[in-house]
């Protein structure tokens, strides 16, 4: 029984690490892939270590397979940030049918700061 | 005693991650305790929360965040989902900026990261107090409702937990 319901699971995990690819494809600009890539893996995968973890149960793998979950959980949404900012400071534009772009007034004003602070520069 | 907590917590993940100690191995825990003590030296100086660690209250709200998390994260998806698959492709992207009251540097990362894992947002960076999100379904509305829509809740869950 406990068997039936991790595979459940995993197939779920699969599925939507599945829309998150087509989203991959589909969406127009880094932004919103970014944003189906990072929302439906995140899902995804921490699915399928659930899923593995219920049916090995309090095993070694099962016991690697939840701390690998908090991992999941706590970087992969990082790594997107880090990935969307580091892409708007290389200066890839947002899609052209965006709305509205509230960002942009940063670097306004850094241009006329000229390197007040400059902690995240590498 | 802050060090001391990061420590312990250190330790029991190595724990975790060598879990099947049938034969005991002397070795295995003394690596454990080193690499714990140079981790805690390492990372442990950070600026001292304002709350104290002996306070079980916040361990309550944090066990009522993780099942509010969960549900957002599954409506994400379906949020996704649908956009995805959806013939027209119904999305109006754009970046918006919020403004969040919080001032522990944990909890204002953990507000982004919970931003990214909710329906339809993506933080890209905070300048100040404001936040920059990227929202893939941007509608007509002032900042203070844009705050209150994207990122309320959570807000006020981890200014329980963490001030």
């Amino acid at each position: 029984m406990i068997y039936v319901i991790g595979m459940i699971f995993i197939s779920i995990g699969i599925f939507f690490d599945l829309a998150g690819c087509i989203g991959l494809v589909r969406l127009p600009d880094v932004y919103n892939r970014l944003q189906s890539a990072t929302k439906c893996v995140t899902l995804g995968t921490c699915s399928i270590l659930f899923g593995i973890f219920l049916i090995t149960g309090f095993s070694p793998s099962g016991l690697k397979a939840i701390l690998c979950l908090v991992f999941v959980l706590l970087t992969s949404p990082t790594g997107a940030h880090a990935l969307a900012r580091g892409a708007y400071k290389y200066g890839v534009r947002l899609w052209d049918k965006s709305v509205k772009d509230d960002y942009s007034e940063v670097f306004k004003q850094q241009e006329g700061l000229q390197d007040v602070e400059n902690d995240d520069t590498p | 005693m802050r060090k001391l907590f990061l420590f312990i917590s250190m330790f029991i993940i190595w724990l975790f991650m060598t879990w099947p100690f049938s034969p005991l191995k002397v070795q295995d825990l003394v690596t454990g305790v080193i690499v714990s003590i140079l981790v805690v030296l390492f990372i442990g100086k950070g600026q001292q929360e304002s709350k104290k660690i002996t306070e079980f209250k916040r361990y309550w709200w944090a066990i009522v965040y993780i099942p509010v998390l969960v549900y957002r994260m599954i409506v994400a998806n379906l949020d996704v989902l649908y956009r995805v698959l959806h013939p027209d492709m119904p999305i109006r992207p754009g970046i918006v900026k919020i403004k969040t009251k919080l001032q522990s540097r944990l909890a204002r990362a953990l507000l982004c990261n919970s931003i990214t894992l909710t329906p339809g947002t993506l933080s890209v960076d905070i300048v100040g107090d404001s936040i920059y999100v990227h929202w893939i379904n941007v509608r007509d509305v002032s900042q203070a409702q844009a705050t209150e829509m994207i990122a309320g809740g959570f807000e006020r869950i981890l200014k329980r937990i963490f001030e």
